[in-house]
């Protein structure tokens, strides 16, 4: 673990000595993440491919590159009201400061989101506002220079783009938002992270983050179905590319290939299964995340254009999407604008229950925590929630789904029904107000372990108090990238909690038609016996 | 510096004022050129302000959901934070602009030693500090203002005489004293110190931070003396600002130049807030992440400016992936 940070701490307020205003230019090791490599923006017709990197002087930027950032800046603030609005409306009442979990977890003033934002702001003022360029620092603005972009390059790579300061902010101001559009900026100079841009070329070419291919893809599935077989003696179907199914299932690849997101993927099939569904798999779209979310709007939409193209090749009526909390702000706020309207598709009805998804009744996706929570509802899951018992469960809100969505209580209806004992971690650290993983928007490489293990703490604080109170020993979870970095963070913090996917529970407690006596859950653990 | 800087700028700004309501231009000064100039500039820079924002489009829908979204009929959704109609959005930014609800969530984080000897503690205490100041300080603005109007309406309408009845409710002695005067100073005397004293908050702040505060302090302390102190004639300042509203302007004539001070201030606030943060009061309502639908799944939102993009097809991907797929068992379109 290259954390330098002694366990455990208390985290002060720790500003440079010098005014803020003064660009800090140099990377904080264990912060920053590697750059992307070439064949990346390659792959994807993006500016600038080259070798470079971050701790190097030279980023070997284009002669241009400021006229090229302050003509992109100029464009975007003709194109969204919203940065136009967050650069004017900030009053600086300091309400998002430690709202943040990098500030909690770094004291670095600049990982408060107001300032942040102002260092995209102070250029804004400095070089696009008459006062800012008669007046300069005296107003707070500041010239673009090479100090102030690579500064950018530093803290909107220190965002996870979760969107908690605009839930407390007076005017919902939106760092994410500034993040986004400041992470467009530098991406038109050539200034990406690898961790974002490694895989959105990937998906790009073969549908899904991690590169499986088609027949990779078919592998591991045919590989789950071993596994469930050997659990529940019961040896499912699973369709991939099928026409003429009525939903499409799209999940994150990430659960193709790690534990503990495999178990989740499971415990999708076997819902699948018993639920009847008429569903496939597609291996083209066999992504719902989207990491073109976290470099610009342009590669996000190049990215979720498959998910309806897709559904309209294979002619399915509606899409339901799997535990994935990025993929479900691109899904729910985006895809409908950038790629529909879906018109080719229907209105979402469950077959099963008869159920009309309403709320999804234009985009025509269904998350699936809504439909499992419906079958639930109507009596048409049989469940065994005692399966789960050597688990005393908590419930972690990934940020996507609380703050761009509000998918709160399906997950927790299900978690109810599925596990005997399941126990909410301080009101202030769930639902909206709930602590990002710290590893979103592709930070969850290992170059940035430091600020990872930092940016954890509110969870990890917040895990340790419901395993002090109520012995809390799993921290369920429906995002692909918490299955991913919660354990690393867990390890790290409150050593005894594992982490599952919402799913996985699901998965335990269903009784199937035709299955044999289970004697362990789909992780091969005994049953009984468990810590409680 | 970044909090003394403007003090000597509102410091110098009124000693304009009082030193300017000797010279022999004072009138035309004071009385003509700086109250509609300063009018002028409010208006227009507002306009333009408001239009430049208004004027962009929303491409996306961004809304911060606060709440349980609307999705099963038998789950309750949260019709304020995360509305799904337009009435649901008509209260929540209502609630906003009234009431600050977002900065009612206001916590902060503390670090807290364990008792047991354990690991020391993240807690989160309540802080409605930031909120209860701001509400007095708006409103007591607003109870200010609307008691202004007095000067500018003639004859003056009952609710204002209701207003400044209910606002003087409390005496000292057998003088009548404003409330929203008193609580006006206090509340932005608050805005000013917690920015001082709160050392992250001082870190980030900047000159244009302090400098409202000291102007609407100024203005507040010149407007309580005229008022308790020097007693001015406050038929005067109604002839005056009556003039003003009239297109007849006169200079004002036997008051003082403490009124000129206020004057001032007053003049340079209008002219000064649509270039500086102050416009956040208009900024709330065209706030996307607060103003559009929370169930956007439910109805599509167009993108003015959406264009077609390079994509990945599948038929490309199936060409490089063919013969594996067949070899898997996976349908293809093409068999060649």
């Amino acid at each position: 673990m290259s954390a330098n940070l002694e366990k455990p701490g208390k985290v002060a307020f720790n500003p440079s000595p010098r005014d803020w205003l003064e660009p800090n230019a140099k990377g904080t090791p264990g912060r920053w993440s590697y750059s992307a490599k070439p064949k990346a923006l390659q792959t994807l017709d993006l500016p600038n491919p080259r070798e470079w990197s971050p701790d190097q002087v030279d980023w070997k930027l284009p002669d241009n590159w400021k006229e090229i950032i302050l003509h992109g800046l100029k464009e975007r603030l003709d194109k969204y009201r919203s940065l136009r609005l967050f650069m004017d409306a900030c009053v600086r009442c300091g309400a998002c400061a430690d709202k943040c979990h990098f500030y909690i977890g770094t004291g670095d003033p600049k990982n408060m989101p107001v300032l942040r934002a102002e260092l995209l702001r102070s250029v804004y003022r400095g070089e696009m506002t008459m006062a800012g360029r008669l007046l300069g620092l005296l107003v707070g603005g500041r010239r673009l220079t090479p100090e102030v972009l690579k500064e950018w390059f530093y803290y909107f790579y220190q965002c996870t783009e979760c969107r908690r300061c605009s839930v407390f902010c007076p005017f919902g101001i939106d760092q994410a938002e500034i993040t986004m559009l400041g992470r467009e900026l530098l991406n038109l100079v050539g200034l990406n992270i690898n961790w974002v841009l490694d895989p959105a070329a990937k998906c790009f070419m073969t549908g899904n983050h991690l590169g499986i291919t088609p027949h990779a893809f078919k592998a591991n599935m045919d590989f789950f179905v071993d596994s469930i077989e050997e659990v529940t003696g019961v040896r499912l179907d699973v369709p991939i590319n099928k026409k003429g199914a009525d939903v499409l299932f799209v999940a994150p690849s990430g659960d193709l290939v790690a534990e503990p997101g495999v178990y989740t993927l499971m415990g999708y099939l076997l819902m699948l299964h018993q639920s009847g569904l008429n569903y496939t798999w597609s291996t083209y779209a066999s992504e719902g995340g989207n990491f073109g979310l976290f470099a610009s709007q342009e590669l996000m939409k190049r990215l979720n254009a498959k998910i309806y193209a897709e559904a309209r090749r294979l002619g399915v009526k509606w899409i339901l999407g799997g535990e994935c909390g990025h993929m479900w702000r691109v899904v729910h706020q985006y895809m409908d604008t950038m790629n529909g309207p879906a018109d080719f598709l229907q209105e979402p009805v469950s077959p099963i229950t008869g159920t009309r998804f309403t709320n999804a009744r234009s985009t025509r996706m269904v998350h699936v925590a809504e439909f499992t929570a419906d079958l639930i509802h109507h009596g048409k899951l049989k469940l065994a929630p005692a399966r789960n018992d050597r688990y005393r469960v908590t419930f972690h809100d990934s940020c996507n789904p609380a703050r761009s969505m509000g998918l709160l209580e399906e997950p927790r209806y299900i978690l109810k029904n599925v596990c005997s004992h399941f126990y909410e971690m301080p009101a202030e650290t769930i639902r909206e107000k709930t602590f990002c993983c710290g590893c979103g928007a592709g930070l969850g490489n290992e170059e940035c372990m430091d600020l990872r293990m930092r940016g954890g703490i509110p969870r990890a604080q917040a895990v340790r108090s419901v395993r002090e109170k109520h012995g809390v020993n799993l921290l369920s979870c429906m995002c692909a990238i918490d299955r991913a970095v919660l354990p690393t963070l867990m390890e790290y913090w409150v050593p005894e909690v594992g982490v599952a996917g919402l799913h996985e529970l699901v998965g335990n407690a269903l009784v199937l038609e035709g299955e044999k006596e289970r004697t362990t859950n789909l992780r091969g653990e005994p049953l009984e016996g468990g810590e409680a | 510096m970044k909090a003394v800087a403007p003090l000597l700028a509102v410091v110098g700004l009124a000693l304009a004022g009082w030193l300017g309501a000797g010279l022999s231009g004072a009138g035309l000064l004071f009385g003509l050129l700086l109250p509609y100039g300063a009018a002028l500039t409010f208006l227009a820079g507002i306009t333009w302000r408001i239009l430049s924002w208004a004027r962009a489009p929303v491409p996306f829908n961004i809304t911060t959901t606060c709440g349980q979204q609307y999705s099963l009929p038998w789950i309750r959704s949260d019709r304020l934070g995360n509305p799904h109609t337009r009435w649901g959005v008509a209260g929540r930014l209502t609630l906003e602009i009234l009431s600050f609800r977002s900065l009612l969530r206001n916590v902060r984080h503390e670090w807290v030693d364990d008792a047991g000897g354990a690991a020391p503690r993240l807690v989160f205490r309540a802080s409605l500090g930031l909120w209860f100041g701001a509400l007095v300080f708006h409103y007591s603005l607003l109870v200010v203002l609307l008691r202004h109007a007095r000067f500018f309406l003639d004859p003056t309408p009952g609710c204002l005489n209701g207003l400044e009845w209910l606002d003087s409710f409390f005496r000292v002695g057998a003088m009548p004293v404003f409330l929203s005067g008193i609580t006006l100073l206090a509340g932005a005397l608050f805005l000013l110190l917690r920015r001082i004293w709160t050392p992250w908050l001082r870190y980030l702040s900047l000159p244009a931070d302090f400098f409202p505060l000291y102007l609407l302090l100024g203005i507040a302390l010149t407007g309580c003396m005229m008022r308790y102190s020097s007693r001015v004639d406050v038929d005067a300042v109604k002839h005056f600002c009556l003039g003003l509203v009239r297109l007849h302007p006169a200079a004002p004539a036997g008051i003082g130049p403490l009124l000129y001070v206020h004057l001032t201030l007053v003049c340079v606030l209008f002219a000064y807030l649509p270039f500086s943060k102050l416009v956040h009061m208009a900024g709330l309502p065209l706030s996307p992440t607060r103003n559009l639908l929370g169930a956007s799944r439910m109805a599509r939102h167009e993108n003015p400016w959406n264009y077609p993009v390079k994509v990945h097809s599948y038929e490309e991907y199936e060409d490089e992936y063919r013969d594996k797929m067949k070899a898997a068992g996976i349908p293809v379109e093409k068999d060649s």
